[in-house]
C-alpha cells in the first residue's frame, strides 16, 4: 500500500496555506509533518482526510480497497477529541468502534491498552485532557484502518502515555500501516521521515 | 447497518441524558399552551376554535428548540469530522440524526398533545385528528429543520438564524396540518384532502431534507 500526493495545494479564506506539496508514504513508513505554527500541518492532514477541499493536486492510494475513499480507510486524530461528555468512557468508545468499524468490535482490550479500563463507567466529562486524548487514541486501536492521520498526537499526554502511543504506532507500522503525523517534538520513532512545510505566505 | 444503529443509539442516549431533548420540548410545549388562555381570555368557544392551530404552532416551535444543536454540538467537539469520514453515506447519517431527534423531541410532543388539548377544550374527535396530524407532520418539521441546522452548523449563535431559515419553509406543513386538524373538529371541510397533502409534504421533506443538509455540511468543509 502506498499513499502518494502530488502538487497538493490548499487555500483557506482566499489565502494560500501551502502549494506544491508532494510526498509518498509506503506501508510500514511514518511521515512526520513539521513546520512552524500556521505552516499548514493541520490543513494538510485535513486535506488528506477529505475534510478540506483541495485547491489543486492529487492524492492517490495504491493498493488500498478500491471501493473505499482514502478518508474511509483512514483514522483522523485531530485537536478535538470527538467525545460526548454526557456518555461514559465505554459508551464513547463503543459508539465510535461501532460507527467506524463493522460489527461489534471489542472495546475492553483497547481501553486496557490506553489504561482507562478502570474508568470505563465514568462519564467522559470527568476525564482530564490527557485521559480524553487517550480515550480518543483507543478508537484507533478498536477499529483497524490502514492510514493514521495524527495531528499533534503527543500533546497533553504524559511521558508514560507518550511512550505507550509510540508503541501503538510501532505496532501499527509493523502491521503494514501508514502514519502521517503533524508534530513539533519527537514521535519516539526512529525511522521517521520528515516533510517540512515552508513558511506561510 | 450497524454504524447507523450505533449513531441512533448514541444520539438518543445523549438527548435523554442531557435533558435537552424529550422533557424540555414537552415542557416548552406545555408552557406555551398554558399561556394561551391567559392571553386570549377564558372564552371556551374561542379556545376550542383556535385550539388545533395553537397546538400546531406550539409543536412547531418546540420541535425547533433543540434543533440548532443537532450538528453544532458535533461540530464543536470534533465528532462531525469523523461522521464525515464514515463509510455510510452522509445523507443516511444525517437522516439517522434527524430520526433520533424526532424520536426524542417530536414523538413526545405527539404523546403529550391530547393532554394539552384538554386545556383548550378539544373534544375526542378533534384530539384524535390532532394526534394523527402531529404524528404525520412533526417528522416533516424535523427534516426541514435539518437543512437549517446544517447551514448554521459553524455559527456560534445559530439558533436564531435557524428559526428564520426554517419557519418559512414550514408554512405549508403548518397550513395543511392545521387544516386537517380543524376539519375534524369543525366538521364542515373534508379531513382527507388536507391530510393527504400533509402526508405528501412529509414524504417530500424526508427525501429533500437529508440530501440538502448533507450538501450543506459538505459545503462547510471550506
Amino acid at each position: 500500500m502506498r499513499l502518494e500526493a502530488a502538487n497538493l495545494a490548499c487555500q483557506r479564506g482566499g489565502r494560500e496555506v501551502f502549494s506544491d506539496i508532494s510526498f509518498s508514504v509506503s506501508s510500514g513508513e511514518v511521515l512526520a509533518i513539521t513546520g512552524r505554527n500556521g505552516a499548514g500541518k493541520s490543513s494538510l492532514l485535513r486535506t488528506i482526510a477529505g475534510l478540506l477541499r483541495r485547491a489543486g493536486g492529487e492524492i492517490v492510494l495504491q493498493g488500498g480497497d478500491p471501493e473505499l475513499t482514502i478518508a474511509e480507510q483512514a483514522h483522523y486524530l485531530g485537536h478535538l477529541d470527538a467525545l460526548k461528555l454526557a456518555l461514559s468512557v465505554a459508551e464513547n468508545l463503543r459508539f465510535w468502534a461501532g460507527f467506524l468499524g463493522a460489527g461489534a468490535p471489542a472495546i475492553e482490550a483497547p481501553l486496557e491498552a490506553v489504561g482507562l479500563d478502570a474508568l470505563a463507567d465514568l462519564p467522559a466529562a470527568y476525564l482530564s485532557a490527557g485521559q480524553r486524548r487517550r480515550l480518543s487514541i483507543a478508537r484507533l486501536l478498536a477499529v483497524q484502518r490502514p492510514i493514521w492521520l495524527l495531528d499533534e498526537p503527543m500533546s497533553t499526554l504524559d511521558a508514560a502515555a507518550q511512550q505507550r502511543l509510540a508503541g501503538f504506532m510501532r505496532a501499527h507500522l509493523a502491521g503494514a500501516g501508514i502514519i502521517l503525523a503533524a508534530t513539533h517534538g519527537s514521535l519516539g520513532l526512529d525511522a521517521a521521515r520528515e516533510l517540512r512545510l515552508g513558511e506561510p505566505a | 447497518m450497524s454504524a447507523l444503529g450505533a449513531l441512533l443509539v448514541r444520539d438518543m442516549r445523549i438527548a435523554v441524558r442531557v435533558g435537552g431533548g424529550a422533557l424540555m420540548g414537552v415542557l416548552f410545549f406545555l408552557v406555551v399552551i398554558t399561556m394561551v388562555p391567559f392571553a386570549v381570555g377564558p372564552d371556551l368557544a374561542l379556545l376550542k376554535r383556535i385550539g388545533p392551530a395553537i397546538l400546531w404552532l406550539a409543536a412547531l416551535l418546540a420541535s425547533l428548540l433543540a434543533l440548532d444543536r443537532l450538528f453544532a454540538a458535533d461540530h464543536e467537539d470534533g465528532s462531525l469530522d469523523l461522521l464525515l469520514m464514515s463509510r455510510a453515506p452522509l445523507e443516511l447519517v444525517v437522516a439517522v440524526k434527524g430520526l433520533a431527534h424526532w424520536l426524542t423531541t417530536g414523538l413526545p410532543l405527539v404523546v403529550a398533545a391530547p393532554l394539552l388539548g384538554l386545556l383548550l377544550d378539544l373534544d375526542a374527535p378533534a384530539q384524535g385528528a390532532l394526534v394523527v396530524t402531529l404524528l404525520v407532520g412533526t417528522p416533516a418539521l424535523t427534516f426541514i429543520g435539518l437543512i437549517g441546522a446544517a447551514i448554521s452548523v459553524a455559527l456560534r449563535r445559530g439558533g436564531l438564524l435557524l428559526a428564520v431559515l426554517v419557519l418559512p419553509l414550514a408554512v405549508p406543513v403548518l397550513i395543511f396540518g392545521v387544516a386537517a386538524a380543524n376539519a375534524a373538529s369543525a366538521g364542515q371541510a373534508p379531513f382527507g384532502t388536507p391530510f393527504t397533502i400533509l402526508c405528501a409534504l412529509t414524504l417530500m421533506s424526508l427525501v429533500i431534507g437529508p440530501f440538502a443538509a448533507a450538501a450543506a455540511l459538505r459545503q462547510e468543509m471550506e
